[in-house]
């Protein structure tokens, strides 16, 4: 089991909880969710207390933070982007902290399950659509109509467009998730691997100097990862945000 | 489709009912088998189905998801989002408040030399002043020298005119005294008759006119 690297992922029940037949139970993944929440709003509030004139250094991660999705945000969006800028900051900083987190041994990737990733993708899509009706009515399916499409292009373009539209909230979410399984099964091979070798004697130790030097730099790839996933989420919150303010193209 | 078997042994007991793979088919025989649903435990979950596509285990995630991440972005909108915007806003005000104020003081330090540039030229202009008045009242003070003195030798020249006049004149007269002494002494010797003074006079007079 302990070799085992779907393990990590599996999900344990810690307080059961069922409700009107629904498995609704506190389990790790619900324990990491909270405590995703709860490190990056406490980090966020702690270093902003002291709202220093002159940023000491956390204080100036968590403004680093909030600047880099604003520009991110205000680049992608433009001004009228910025109402959607609590949303875009909280799924950036709540997929990255998960990510961290889930970077520590023994510790559970909220992220690695898709049902998660793609709860937060259609929290996005979701958003886009209902604003996007809300604010353009019928006029946000010009979205769809791309201009300067020769008439007879038009309802193939559509039929693309739409398909485009459709598959946005499942690679938005698969995206994330694959990153984070993949990299996290990675390393727990690379990982077993020493385990397994030490067991073969002095000859598998020195063998085990492999795998290990492995484990080390895919770990430093996995923080990479983990920032640049939680980073290209953003991006394309974004981008996706612009539809729904400007829709026709 | 994955439907796991922990899934299956649990949908079993409901009696033929369709195996639909999301969550909802739990909700009519949930009273009927509460008993049985919480002997499962994450192990069993787990025993063959790839952790992240057992669909049990979806509904706790989505609720939970919905909770932490709700609170997080309610959290966020409003404390975190206001207060860092907040202290991002009184930063940029601050810095523009500083080159204002920097603004300003270079604008007096250049009044300040502006001011020292105009008394230099003043204490210039000044100096030269005094200076012309200085050399014209020099001047003046020379002219009247010069003419006082002037005047004091025009005095003396007419003076020593005069006096030379006096003394010709005086010798002019000595001149008509002789030559009167010397007409009545010749007339006398001449023709021997004395002569009347007064004629004599008047008659050299006539000659020398």
């Amino acid at each position: 089991m302990a070799n085992d690297p779907i393990h990590q992922f599996q999900i344990a029940k810690w307080i059961p909880i069922e409700i009107g037949g629904y498995d609704l139970s506190f389990t790790n993944s619900s324990a990491f969710m909270v405590a995703t929440a709860v490190v990056a709003g406490a980090f966020l509030f702690v270093t902003t207390s002291s709202r220093g004139l002159i940023p000491g250094r956390a204080q100036s991660v968590a403004e680093m933070s909030y600047e880099f999705v604003a520009n991110m945000l205000r680049d992608a969006a433009g001004t009228q982007g910025m109402r959607f800028f609590p949303l875009v900051f909280s799924l950036f900083m709540f997929v990255l902290v998960a990510n961290l987190i889930g970077l520590f041994p023994y510790f559970f990737t909220v992220t690695s399950h898709i049902i998660v990733t793609f709860a937060l993708a259609l929290l996005v899509i979701g958003t886009v659509v209902v604003y996007g009706f809300a604010k353009h009515g019928f006029g946000f399916l010009k979205l769809f109509v791309p201009h300067g499409v020769p008439a007879i292009l038009v309802p193939l373009v559509v039929l693309i467009e739409v398909i485009s539209f459709l598959s946005r909230p499942i690679s938005l979410s698969v995206r994330l998730f694959a990153n984070m399984l993949a990299g996290h099964i990675t390393l727990k091979v690379f990982a077993g691997f020493v385990t397994s070798l030490i067991a073969f004697g002095p000859v598998g130790i020195a063998g085990s100097i492999l795998p290990l030097i492995m484990t080390v730099a895919i770990t430093a790839l996995e923080f990479l990862v983990a920032f640049l996933q939680a980073y290209v989420f953003a991006v394309l919150t974004c981008m996706y945000l612009n539809d729904a303010i400007h829709p026709g193209h | 489709m994955f439907v796991t078997p922990a899934y299956a042994q649990q949908a079993a007991p409901a009696e033929g009912e369709t195996q639909a793979p999301a969550g909802e088919t739990h909700a009519a025989p949930a009273d009927a088998h509460a008993g049985e649903t919480h002997t499962e435990t994450g192990a069993e979950h787990g025993s063959g189905v790839f952790p992240p596509f057992d669909p049990s285990t979806y509904p706790s995630q989505l609720l939970w998801l919905a909770i932490t991440f709700g609170l997080f972005y309610l959290f966020l909108k409003k404390v975190i989002v206001p207060r860092i915007g907040g202290i991002l806003e009184v930063r940029r005000d601050r810095i523009a408040q500083d080159l204002d104020q920097a603004a300003r003081m270079k604008e007096d330090a250049d009044a300040a030399v502006a001011a020292y540039e105009q008394e230099l030229a003043e204490a210039r202009a000044n100096a030269n002043t005094i200076g012309q008045s200085a050399r014209d009242s020099a001047k003046a003070n020379a002219e009247t020298e010069r003419k006082k003195v002037e005047a004091d030798l025009e005095a003396k020249l007419a003076e020593a005119e005069q006096r030379i006049a006096g003394i010709k004149a005086k010798a002019m007269s000595e001149v008509g005294n002789i030559a009167e002494e010397t007409a009545t002494a010749i007339v006398q010797q001449l023709t021997g008759t004395k002569v009347e003074k007064t004629d004599v006079s008047s008659a050299v007079k006539a000659v020398r006119n």
